[in-house]
């Protein structure tokens, strides 16, 4: 055990604001499966995310990033166990809404749409094949705000324009969009609510790199206009086009919280694993991390990076906290000559 | 109208026959408006080329005709210089099984019923290679990195980082002389497309096999390809544009 005592701040890093939008303490889903066995999806996640501000989530697929995205929007199996919290607070609104103890009614009547956007990762899947793009977006801008007649015809054509779908496709079925309009025409159903928390999870797979841009910098205008965005995302170009922190997950839980420039420029990521995912891009060594990431329901003691880990050594044996935005008994410093990347904020005192 | 401008030596001209030879393709799902018009390009034994090219403009469709799997509407597919002599199941076995192919979508190119190991092992059984079928399986999978654990689970039971790494496995197989991978990686994290990548060619380095690598990551096919072509706009002149390998990027750090 560790003889710091851990404040929520040290846990989650730096506040990002005196209000966050979002916070989410000590965040653990297990799910139970057949024969008593249990899943470790999500443990001990803390995070906060300010209005304006973008964090992103990255990661391998299965590292439990899209339970954590299930978990806030109240969206788990039956078989999840959910412990922690994930308080939703509006401005002003002195103790906001726990996502995690919400029930189904509360979710979705005031939560899902309304309070929390979800771009969703497939669109197409999404989005009802056999109804027009205009009668999906006209039903949920009238579940939601109430609008009728020629409101809801104006009110339609301005959610169309804030995700700059086009008006002379509306009419169109999902299937005859292409993958970006598709994308566009899923923001577009986001943002109707006009939900302060936008969560996006992987909204660009399959989408070509110049679409990938002009999706992540719509999601950007949009967090520009005062919402927070939670993207969750395995593209690492993504993330750091739009994200303002970003943080990176592993079997589960949160090994590195940084802030974005730090993390793709200098110092670089500070934990093992981090490093080598950034590594192994093709513009960089484009070496791959050995081996593969543990199974979930099966965890190694200690830090589970450690069977790929070369800097593992005896203290791996206990799993590290993350604490000063890494989670690592060993974690790397920046170039040498220059000083211990903790004189910064949110560092370790 | 322009046919493309790739390097066309013809099995006579070159130091031998072309691993892949693409002349003046045209193919579509619409014989009065196809994705692909009059397109050619070669790939020479152990060549690795790249086609780069926005969504839409019909890269997919020419790695189906190259892998034998869509039957063009013009034009003519040569492997290891013979003529293709047919497509899709009409294609003749040794034609079909030269040639390797793996998909962006792991879950839809893998038949879900199957466990991993099963998945691998398809080729070889439905050619009637079931001696040593076993072995050549264990071998696949460990050249992939997949356990004896996974190996046993389901589709559904793995991630698609694994169900892809199977995916290419059963590529592999039958040791193809021609790979096509068709946005192998659009799924995946950095770390899984290095590993993957890095399992591709070791093959190609044992084998010689050539590789037609299909993306729209144009970062990534520079660093993995020989040289990259690019395919604009589907549709009217599908043109390609050839440029040679970038040089191999520095450590960043
Ligand atoms: S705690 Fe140890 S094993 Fe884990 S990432 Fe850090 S150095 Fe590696």
């Amino acid at each position: 055990m560790s003889a710091d005592t851990l404040t929520p701040e040290t846990v989650a890093g730096p506040p990002a604001a005196a209000h966050p939008l979002l916070s989410v303490r000590e965040l653990t889903v297990r799910f139970r499966m057949r024969g008593g066995r249990e899943v470790a999806a999500v443990t001990d996640v803390g995070l906060d995310l300010a209005p304006g501000e973008c964090l992103a989530l990255v990661g391998e697929s299965g590292c439990g990033k899209s339970v954590l995205a299930s978990a806030l929007l109240g969206l788990l199996p039956g078989n999840a166990h959910v412990s922690g919290s994930a308080v939703l607070r509006g401005p002003g609104e002195a103790d906001g809404l726990d996502l995690l103890t919400a029930d189904e009614a509360t979710l979705a009547r005031t939560v899902r749409g309304r309070r929390v956007g979800l771009v969703p990762q497939s669109p197409a899947a999404h989005l009802t094949p056999v109804r027009t793009v205009r009668s999906q977006l006209a039903e949920t801008v009238r579940e939601l705000t109430g609008a009728r007649g020629e409101e809801l015809r104006a009110a339609t054509l301005t959610a169309a324009g804030r995700a700059a779908f086009p008006a002379d496709h509306l009419d169109r079925y999902p299937h005859q969009l292409s993958g970006g309009l598709a994308q566009r025409a899923a923001t577009a159903l986001a943002l109707v609510g006009d939900a302060p928390l936008l969560l996006a999870d992987e909204p660009t797979t399959g989408l070509d790199r110049d679409l990938v841009d002009r999706t992540v910098d719509e999601l950007r205008a949009h967090t520009d206009e005062g919402r927070g965005l939670l993207i969750i995302t395995h593209d690492l170009a993504a993330a750091e086009r739009v994200a303002d922190r970003v943080a990176v997950m592993y079997a589960g839980r949160i090994v590195e919280l940084a802030p974005a420039p730090d993390f793709f420029g200098t110092p670089g990521p500070r934990h093992p694993y981090a490093r080598g995912l950034l590594e192994a891009l093709p513009e960089r060594s484009f070496t791959p991390i050995p081996g593969m990431p543990p199974e979930l329901g099966d965890l190694p003691a200690g830090c589970a990076f450690a069977p790929r880990c070369d800097r593992a050594a005896d203290v791996c044996a206990t799993v590290p906290q993350l604490t000063g935005g890494v989670a690592c008994h060993r974690p790397l410093t920046a170039a040498a000559g220059e000083g211990p990347a903790a004189r910064r904020e949110g560092s370790r005192v | 109208m322009t046919p493309p401008r790739t390097r066309h030596t013809g099995p006579a001209g070159g130091a031998g026959p072309h691993a892949l030879e693409l002349r003046d393709i045209t193919a579509g799902y619409d014989r009065r408006a196809p994705v692909l018009r009059g397109v050619s390009l070669s790939l020479r034994e152990g060549e690795a080329v790249g086609l780069l090219g926005p969504s839409g403009c019909g890269k997919s469709t020419l790695a189906k005709v190259a892998a034998l799997l869509h039957r063009p509407d013009a034009g003519t597919v040569h492997l290891g210089g013979e003529p293709a002599r047919g497509f899709r199941h009409r294609a003749p076995r040794a034609q079909r099984t030269a040639v390797g192919v793996v998909f962006q979508s792991p879950r839809l190119a893998a038949d879900p019923r199957l466990t991993l190991s099963a998945l691998i092992a398809e080729p070889l059984l439905a050619t009637g290679r079931k001696a040593g079928a076993a072995d050549r399986t264990r071998e696949l999978a460990r050249a992939v990195g997949l356990g004896p654990d996974l190996l046993g689970r389901r589709p559904h039971e793995v991630s698609d980082g694994q169900l892809q790494r199977a995916c290419v496995a059963r590529a592999l197989a039958l040791r193809p002389r021609v790979l096509v991978c068709d946005e192998m990686t659009a799924m995946l994290d950095a770390s899984t497309t290095a590993a993957l990548v890095a399992v591709v060619e070791d093959y190609r380095a044992r084998s010689g096999a050539a590789l037609l690598a299909v993306g729209h990551d144009r970062t990534l096919l520079e660093r993995w390809c020989d040289r990259t072509v690019e395919l604009h706009g589907g549709g009217t002149d599908s043109a390609l544009r050839s440029a040679p390998r970038a040089a191999a990027g520095t450590s960043a750090g």
